[in-house]
C-alpha cells in the first residue's frame, strides 16, 4: 500500500546487490575495518549514493521511499555499506539542499551523488552530544573570512572526506540561535582529524574527530544564513531519521532470517530448535515487532514523501525501529547459542552493529522528547 | 557492427527442491530467471559495446507471456531492444525445433532492425535442459560458423576472435563473420542494472512476434518439427545412506574410519 | 528409415590416441547392436590416428570406418561435421554415439541440424528396444533434479552424446580384428570458417584428470577457506589421488573450474570419492553418485551427501582431515 511497481524493482535490484556482493564479505568488513572500493564503484554506477538527490545536482531524483527500499535491503547484509548511502543522500547532502546557495548546490552536490567526493557532518563535540546547542566551537568575522576553532567528534567518514559541514558558534550569547554551518574544506591549514576510533561495531567507515584550529575560511563558505545554522542540523538529522530507522528494520529482518534459519536445522534434545515452544513464542514476538517497526517506518517515509511535517513519524519510526533492532538481534543471537558468540558467525556482528542505533543521530531517548514534546503541546 | 543475442528465460534450478512425500519437483514458489549462460553471453556483448559504443545489442527469446520479464532484465544491463517470440505453434518444440524457428527470428528481426547482425550471441546452455545444442544447430541453420563454450571475445579484422574451454585446457580460434558465438562462463560477472536503467527497462514496451509476423514453415516447429519426445521423466532414486561416525573429536571419528576401511579393502 | 542399421561410435581422438570416451561407449554399444543382431562400428576421423583405430578394435568395434587427410589434422566443427554427414549419407547407420566432450558436443548438434534428425544430450543411460530398434535416452535435466527419458522415433539417424565416465571402460583384447574401411573425403575449400589460432593444453602435472581417477578428494565451502584444500590434497596425495571440488568452492575462487565435480562440471566414477566440506547439492551428486565407495565429511549431521555416503563422518573437516590423513598414512607404512 506504500509503494508503486518502481519501488519493488528498485528493491529486487538492491537486494540482489545486498545478497552477492555483501553478503560474502560482510564478515570481512568488519574484520578489516575496510570497504573494498569495489562496492564503492557498484553502489555509485547503480545509482544508490544519488538516490534521493534531485537530477539537476546529478542524483536520481527518487523519492524517499525508494530510499527506504534500498536502504533496508542493504543493512539486512551489511549496515556498513548502508553508511556510505546515508551519508550521500542525506547527512552530506541535505544541509547543503536545505539551505546552501545554488553555486553551493552546484559545487559540491554531483561529486557526492556520484560517489567520489564524501562529505562529513560535523555537529556533535565532546561536550555537546544530544544537547547540541551547547557547543563551544567558534567562528569569528575577520574580514572576508572566519577563523574556525574547536573540536567536534564521533564524526562519521571524516578521515576520508573532502569537506565537512561544520557547526560553530557566531553568536555565543545567543545560544542555540547563535550558530552557524560552514563547508569546511578538510585540506585547509588548521584542519586535521583526530585517530580512528576503535568502535564496538559499523567498522569499515572511520570515525573520528575533527579539530579546528584557527582555521580561516572565506564567507562563501558559509551555509545559509549567519546564525541559523541550527535549524539546519535539526533539520538535517530530522531527515537522517529515516535512514537509521530503515538501518533497525534491515537488520532486525537480516537477524530474524538467520535465526530462523539456524532454529530450523539445528537439534537439541532429539527435536529441531523451532518446535520448542519458548523458541516460536520468542519468533512470534521478533515478526511482530519487525513488522509494527517496518509499518511506522514505511508510513513516515510516505508521508514525507507527500511533503508532510513528520517530524514526529520519523521519530516515531527512528526510536521504535531501533529499540526492537536490540532486542531482536538480542534474540536471535540467544537462538544462535554458543556459536552467536564467536565471530564466524554473522549474528555477532550484528549484534554489535546495532547498539549504534538506538544512540547515534538522536538517542531514543531524545526521540522520545521530540514525540512527547509534540503530543503534549 | 550488431549482435544479437538469444536469451532463454529458466526457472531457477538451484532453487528447485524435491517434495519428499511424492518424490516430484517442487516447481512452486522457484523464481525465473534470465539462464544464467545467457548473462555472460549479454555482458560480452555488453562489453563489447562499452569499447565501441556505436554497436547495438538486441535480445530475443522465444517463450510465453511471462518471459518479457526476463528481456527487461536484459534490457537494464546492456541491451538496446528486446523481441519475445511466442506462438503455440512454437510450443514443445525440442532443440532442433526452437533452432529452427530462432533462425527464422534472426533473419526477421534484421530485417525490422534495418541490420545485419554480425555476431549471434547465446549461452553454452540452459540450466534447465542442459544441452548446449541451440547455439550449434542455430548456426547450422543459418549456415553460420560457430565457435562453442567461448569464455573470452574480441572482434579484430572483420573475424572473431574467441578463447574456448576445452576438457584438455584452452584453444583460441577465430571465425569470419557473421558467426554464432556460444559463452560459457566468463572470469566477469554480468553488470548490475542502476535504477535508472532498471525503471526504464520496466517501462519498455517489448514487441511480440507470433507464427504469422514472419516467414517461417510451422510443420517444422512446434512438436511436429521436433524429432525427439519427451518419454518420460522421473526423480532420481537416492541411494541409501551407509555407516555414520559420530564421535567425541573428529580424531577419534578419522582413527575409526581409517581402520574400518583398511578392514574392508578399501584402501 | 528402415534402410538404416547398425550402432556407431565416434571415437574422439587426441594426439593419436583414442579419448576414454569413446572406448567406454563400445561398451553399450555392444549390448545394444547384440540385442538388434547389428554391427557395432567405430567412426575415428584424424591423422596419424592409427593408435586409436587399434584400441577401438581392442575395445570391441567390429568394423572401423577411418577418415584421414590433412583436413583432419585438427578438429573444426565443419570438417568433422561435413566428414560425418558424407559418411552418414554412405553408409546410413541406425544411430550414433558420440562423446559428450566439448568437442562432441560442438560437433554432435551440428551434426543433427544438418541431418535435420534428434539428439539427445549429454546422456547417462541408453538402452534400445529390439523390436523397432528405437533408443531410450534418459539424462538429466534440471541441475540433475530430475531425470528425463527421451527418443526419437521417426528419424534416422539417432543421435546421442554420453557422458564421460558414466559407463565404465571394458578390458581390451588387442588380439581381435575388425574390418578396417579407409575413407578419403577431401573437404570442399571454404567448408571450414573457423581457424585455430593456438591451442592450450593445461601443463602436464596441472591437468587433472578427474574422470580417469581412482581415487578422488574433494572439497567444498565447508573447508572454509581456500588455504584448506592444502589439507584435502593432503589426503588425496597419501592415497594416490587427486582433488575435485564442488560448485561452491570453485564458484567462490578457490579452487579452478578443472577441477569441478558436478553437473556444470565433471561427472566421475572412482574407486573411492571423498568428499570434505560438501553438503552435497544435487548438482554435486549428478557427478559423484557412480563412485563405487562415497566416504562425507560433514558438520552437519543431515546433509544430503551423507544419503549417498557408505562411510560418514559428522565433524569439522580442518580437524578430520589432518587426523585421517594420518591415520592412513599409519596403515600405509
Amino acid at each position: 500500500m506504500f509503494f508503486t511497481e518502481d519501488h519493488e524493482y528498485i528493491r529486487d535490484l538492491a537486494r540482489e546487490f545486498a545478497e552477492k556482493e555483501l553478503a560474502p564479505i560482510a564478515h570481512e568488513i568488519d574484520q578489516t575495518d575496510t570497504i573494498p572500493q569495489r562496492i564503492y564503484d557498484l553502489m555509485a554506477d547503480m545509482g544508490f549514493f544519488g538516490l534521493k538527490i534531485p537530477e539537476e545536482y546529478g542524483g536520481q531524483g527518487l523519492d524517499v521511499r525508494s530510499y527506504v527500499c534500498v536502504m533496508e535491503e542493504i543493512c539486512k547484509k551489511s549496515i556498513a555499506a548502508s553508511l556510505l548511502m546515508s551519508s550521500a543522500n542525506s547527512l552530506s547532502t541535505a544541509p547543503i539542499l536545505l539551505a546552501g546557495t545554488e553555486e553551493q548546490k552546484k559545487k559540491y552536490i554531483p561529486g557526492i551523488a556520484s560517489g567520489k567526493e564524501i562529505m562529513a557532518f560535523g555537529l556533535t563535540e565532546p561536550g555537546a552530544g544530544s544537547d547540541a546547542g551547547s557547543m563551544t566551537t567558534r567562528a569569528v568575522e575577520d574580514g572576508d573570512s572566519y577563523i574556525l576553532n574547536g573540536r567536534k567528534c564521533f564524526i562519521t567518514a571524516a578521515p576520508i572526506a573532502q569537506n565537512t559541514v561544520i557547526f560553530a558558534k557566531t553568536s555565543p550569547e545567543k545560544g542555540s540561535k547563535g550558530i552557524t554551518s560552514f563547508i569546511v574544506d578538510m585540506s585547509l591549514p588548521g584542519v586535521s582529524v583526530g585517530k580512528n576510533e576503535v568502535k564496538m561495531g559499523q567498522h569499515g567507515v572511520p570515525v573520528s574527530d575533527v579539530i579546528l584550529e584557527d582555521v580561516r575560511v572565506p564567507k562563501s563558505a558559509i551555509l545559509g544564513e549567519v546564525d541559523k545554522g541550527f535549524i539546519t542540523a535539526m533539520k538535517t538529522l530530522s531527515i537522517g531519521r529515516i535512514g537509521v530507522a530503515c538501518q533497525g528494520i534491515g537488520i532486525s529482518q537480516g537477524a530474524l532470517d538467520a535465526a530462523v534459519a539456524h532454529i530450523k536445522e539445528r537439534k537439541q534434545f532429539g527435536k529441531r530448535l523451532a518446535d520448542f515452544q519458548a523458541i516460536q513464542f520468542m519468533i512470534a514476538d521478533m515478526e511482530t515487532k519487525v513488522n509494527a517497526a517496518r509499518l511506522l517506518v514505511y508510513n513516515a517515509a510516505y508521508l514525507m514523501d507527500q511533503h508532510k511535517d513528520v517530524t514526529k513519524e520519523a521519530s516515531m519510526a527512528k526510536y521504535f525501529a531501533t529499540e526492537t533492532a536490540l532486542e531482536v538481534v538480542s534474540k536471535a543471537l540467544q537462538m544462535f547459542g554458543g556459536y552467536g558468540y564467536i565471530n564466524e558467525y554473522p549474528i555477532e556482528r550484528m549484534y554489535r552493529d546495532a547498539r549504534v542505533l538506538t544512540i547515534y543521530e538522536g538517542t531514543s531517548q531524545v526521540q522520545q522528547m521530540v514525540i512527547s514534546g509534540i503530543v503534549l503541546k | 557492427m550488431n549482435i544479437l543475442v538469444f536469451i532463454k528465460q529458466v526457472p531457477d534450478t538451484t532453487e528447485i527442491k524435491i517434495d519428499p512425500v511424492t518424490n516430484t519437483l517442487i516447481r512452486q514458489g522457484v523464481p525465473s530467471i534470465v539462464n544464467t549462460f545467457d548473462t555472460y553471453a549479454l555482458e560480452t556483448a555488453a562489453k563489447l559495446k562499452d569499447a565501441d559504443p556505436s554497436i547495438k545489442i538486441v535480445v530475443a527469446t522465444m517463450g510465453p507471456e511471462q518471459a518479457k520479464e526476463a528481456l527487461k532484465t536484459c534490457l537494464s544491463v546492456g541491451a538496446d531492444k528486446a523481441y519475445l517470440v511466442s506462438d503455440k505453434a512454437f510450443a514443445g518444440s525440442d532443440t532442433l525445433a526452437t533452432s529452427y524457428v530462432l533462425s527464422c527470428v534472426a533473419k526477421e528481426i534484421a530485417k525490422r532492425e534495418g541490420c545485419e547482425f554480425d555476431l549471434i550471441f547465446c549461452g553454452k546452455q540452459a540450466i534447465d535442459g542442459d544441452t548446449a545444442q541451440v547455439g550449434p544447430e542455430l548456426a547450422e541453420h543459418l549456415n553460420y560458423p560457430q565457435i562453442t563454450y567461448a569464455l573470452e571475445v574480441a572482434v579484430e579484422n572483420g573475424s572473431v576472435k574467441c578463447r574456448r574451454e576445452t576438457e584438455d585446457g584452452y584453444e583460441v580460434l577465430s571465425a569470419t563473420l557473421p558467426a554464432v558465438v556460444t559463452v560459457t562462463k566468463t572470469a566477469y560477472e554480468p553488470r548490475y542494472a542502476s535504477v535508472k536503467s532498471k525503471m526504464a527497462a520496466n517501462r519498455a514496451v517489448i514487441p511480440v512476434l507470433t507464427a504469422a509476423d514472419f516467414e517461417i514453415d510451422t510443420n517444422l516447429s512446434g512438436l511436429k518439427g521436433s524429432p525427439t519426445k519427451v518419454k518420460k521423466t522421473f526423480v532420481p532414486q537416492k541411494k541409501k545412506g551407509g555407516i555414520k561416525l559420530q564421535e567425541e573429536t573428529g580424531v577419534i571419528a578419522a582413527e575409526k574410519l581409517a581402520a574400518m576401511l583398511s578392514e574392508a579393502g578399501i584402501i | 528409415m528402415s534402410e538404416n542399421k547398425n550402432l556407431w561410435v565416434f571415437i574422439e581422438v587426441l594426439n593419436g590416441s583414442a579419448k576414454s570416451v569413446g572406448l567406454e561407449l563400445l561398451g553399450p554399444g555392444r549390448r545394444m547392436t547384440d540385442a538388434m543382431g547389428e554391427k557395432l562400428v567405430a567412426v575415428v576421423i584424424g591423422t596419424g590416428a592409427e593408435a586409436a583405430v587399434k584400441s577401438a578394435v581392442a575395445y570391441g568395434a567390429d568394423q572401423v570406418i577411418f577418415v584421414e587427410g590433412p583436413d583432419y589434422n585438427e578438429y573444426s566443427t565443419e570438417a568433422y561435421t561435413y566428414a560425418m554427414e558424407q559418411l552418414v549419407k554412405k553408409y546410413k547407420p541406425a544411430t550414433i554415439l558420440v562423446g559428450a566432450t566439448s568437442k562432441g558436443r560442438d560437433m554432435g548438434p551440428r551434426l543433427a541440424a544438418r541431418l535435420k534428425t534428434g539428439l539427445t544430450a549429454d546422456c547417462t543411460g541408453l538402452d534400445i528396444n529390439p523390436e523397432n530398434g528405437v533408443v531410450t535416452w534418459t539424462r538429466p535435466a534440471f541441475g540433475g533434479n530430475l531425470m528425463a527419458q527421451i527418443e526419437c522415433p521417426e528419424t534416422r539417424p539417432q543421435i546421442g552424446t554420453v557422458r564421460p565416465g558414466v559407463f565404465k571402460r571394458g578390458t581390451p583384447d588387442n588380439a581381435r580384428t575388425a574390418e578396417i574401411i579407409k575413407e578419403n573425403i577431401p573437404v570442399p575449400a571454404g567448408t571450414v570458417r573457423t581457424t585455430l589460432v593456438e591451442k592450450i593444453m593445461e601443463a602436464a602435472e596441472g591437468a587433472v584428470k578427474l574422470e580417469e581417477a581412482e581415487v578422488i578428494v574433494s572439497g567444498g565451502r565447508g573447508l572454509g577457506k581456500p588455504e584448506n584444500f592444502s589439507l584435502v590434497k593432503a589426503l588425496a596425495d597419501v592415497l594416490g589421488g587427486v582433488v575435485g571440488a564442488s560448485r561452491a568452492a570453485v564458484d567462490a575462487g578457490w579452487i579452478s573450474h578443472a577441477h569441478q565435480v558436478g553437473q556444470t562440471g565433471k561427472t566421475v566414477g572412482p574407486k573411492l570419492y571423498i568428499a570434505c566440506g560438501i553438503s552435497g547439492a544435487i548438482q554435486h551428486l549428478a557427478g559423484m553418485s557412480g563412485s563405487d565407495c562415497i566416504i562425507a565429511i560433514n558438520r552437519d549431521p543431515d546433509a544430503p551427501i551423507f544419503d549417498v555416503a557408505n562411510y560418514g563422518i559428522v565433524g569439522d573437516v580442518k580437524e578430520v582431515l589432518p587426523a585421517l590423513t594420518e591415520a592412513i598414512k599409519k596403515l600405509k607404512a
